[in-house]
């Protein structure tokens, strides 16, 4: 009797773990959740198994359009100091021409978390430094401020804080004499959010960014880039950036 | 003995001896307001002695490695410690800064770290 009960309850246990499993995976056919396949426990380390990436459709980018640079600004708290030419930039909108044929681009550019990140290699510190996910941020606890990384980065994603600051967001600190650039909004993904630009372009309708892990075929990003013809900003350096454009 | 320690052991003393003289009113002592009752993470006397040690252990596994459990993490202890009346960790009572100013140990935290928690809409300090 007893160990009818067992088996059924382990009987019981192995279906219960099975269908919690396939439930990941086939929540709907063809319909794959980038949280489940993403999801990592709060006190798991990043793994290299991902990496991180953005995708930029710069037919859908409009010129003028900033919305992902307000969404970025509000996200990480920067804010106008009064002083443009050094104010912190983490993404800007940089508008291009094709002189032959007239052709123009409207792109946002941000840092673009190389493979093999120049700001890493002159960082005198080890304050630079790439996350195993494949992103590039600054432990402002190391950063002594020297701005080698500003030199050094070909994408002109890096930008120095010159003032005091106040009332930062809690999730994103940053303060006076620190180097800093975009984080991919690395607080949202470790809680398997999008980051804050991406967010604001797809809720405003523009569905001009996508972002997803590229190493896992599944992800909508992996299958976009494998299917459309895209590119780097400055491909011929072989850094391998994170963020790839469409229709460049 | 190195001089990082020697001062974390002199700021040590400089707390003890002011738990020692609460019993007298002529010796200044930091203002311990703790609005939120309850556990800490740890005990009252573990955490005046070593919560440099697990700020620090905490921020680089939450920076390099992106570990973020609530814990150790400055934004919890600052979530739980802030004053109601000012809604912050620092200023003349606040919980941390009134300790520090008292032992003179720099608190460089919050030249970037918020020293205020996030509010939901429409909530008060």
């Amino acid at each position: 009797m007893s160990t009818d009960a067992n088996e059924a309850l382990s009987r019981r246990g192995f279906l219960a773990i099975s269908a919690a499993t396939l439930g990941g995976v086939m929540l709907a056919p063809g319909i794959r959740l980038i949280e489940i396949a993403g999801a990592r426990a709060p006190e798991q380390a990043v793994s290299r198994q991902v990496r991180w990436g953005l995708l930029i459709d710069t037919n859908k980018c409009a010129p003028g359009c900033d919305d992902c640079v307000k969404a970025c600004a509000t996200e990480n708290g920067i804010k106008d100091t009064g002083h443009p030419r050094t104010d912190a930039q983490w993404i800007r909108k940089v508008e291009l021409k094709d002189l032959r044929s007239g052709r123009t681009h409207s792109v946002p550019v941000m840092c673009q978390h190389c493979e093999h990140p120049p700001c890493v290699d002159v960082c005198p510190t080890g304050a630079s430094f790439k996350r195993a996910d494949g992103i590039v941020l600054v432990d402002r606890h190391t950063c002594i401020g020297c701005r080698y990384c500003m030199m050094a980065c070909p994408y002109k994603a890096r930008s120095i804080v010159f003032q005091e600051i106040t009332d930062q967001n809690p999730d994103v600190p940053r303060g006076n004499g620190c180097a800093e650039g975009c984080t991919l909004c690395v607080h949202r993904i470790d809680h398997d959010r999008q980051p804050a630009c991406v967010e604001a372009c797809t809720r405003a309708g523009h569905n001009a960014m996508i972002f997803g892990d590229l190493n896992d075929p599944q992800s909508e990003i992996a299958q976009r880039v494998a299917k459309y013809a895209s590119t780097h900003i400055r491909a011929d350096l072989k850094l391998n950036p994170g963020v790839r454009y469409q229709g460049l | 003995m190195h001089l990082h320690g020697l001062v974390r052991l002199s700021a040590c003393l400089a707390l003890a001896s002011a738990a020692l003289a609460f019993a007298s009113d002529r010796v200044p002592k930091p203002v311990i307001n703790i609005d939120k009752p309850g556990k800490c993470v740890e005990d009252t006397a573990t955490m005046r002695r070593e919560h440099p040690d697990m700020l620090k252990h905490q921020r680089d596994l939450t920076v390099h490695e992106g570990i973020r459990t609530r814990e150790h993490s400055l934004k919890e202890c600052v979530g739980c410690h802030a004053s109601r009346k000012t809604g912050s960790v620092l200023g003349e009572n606040g919980f941390c800064q009134s300790c520090h100013d008292y032992a003179s140990v720099r608190l460089d935290c919050f030249g970037c770290h918020a020293s205020k928690p996030k509010l939901t809409n429409g909530a008060k300090p």
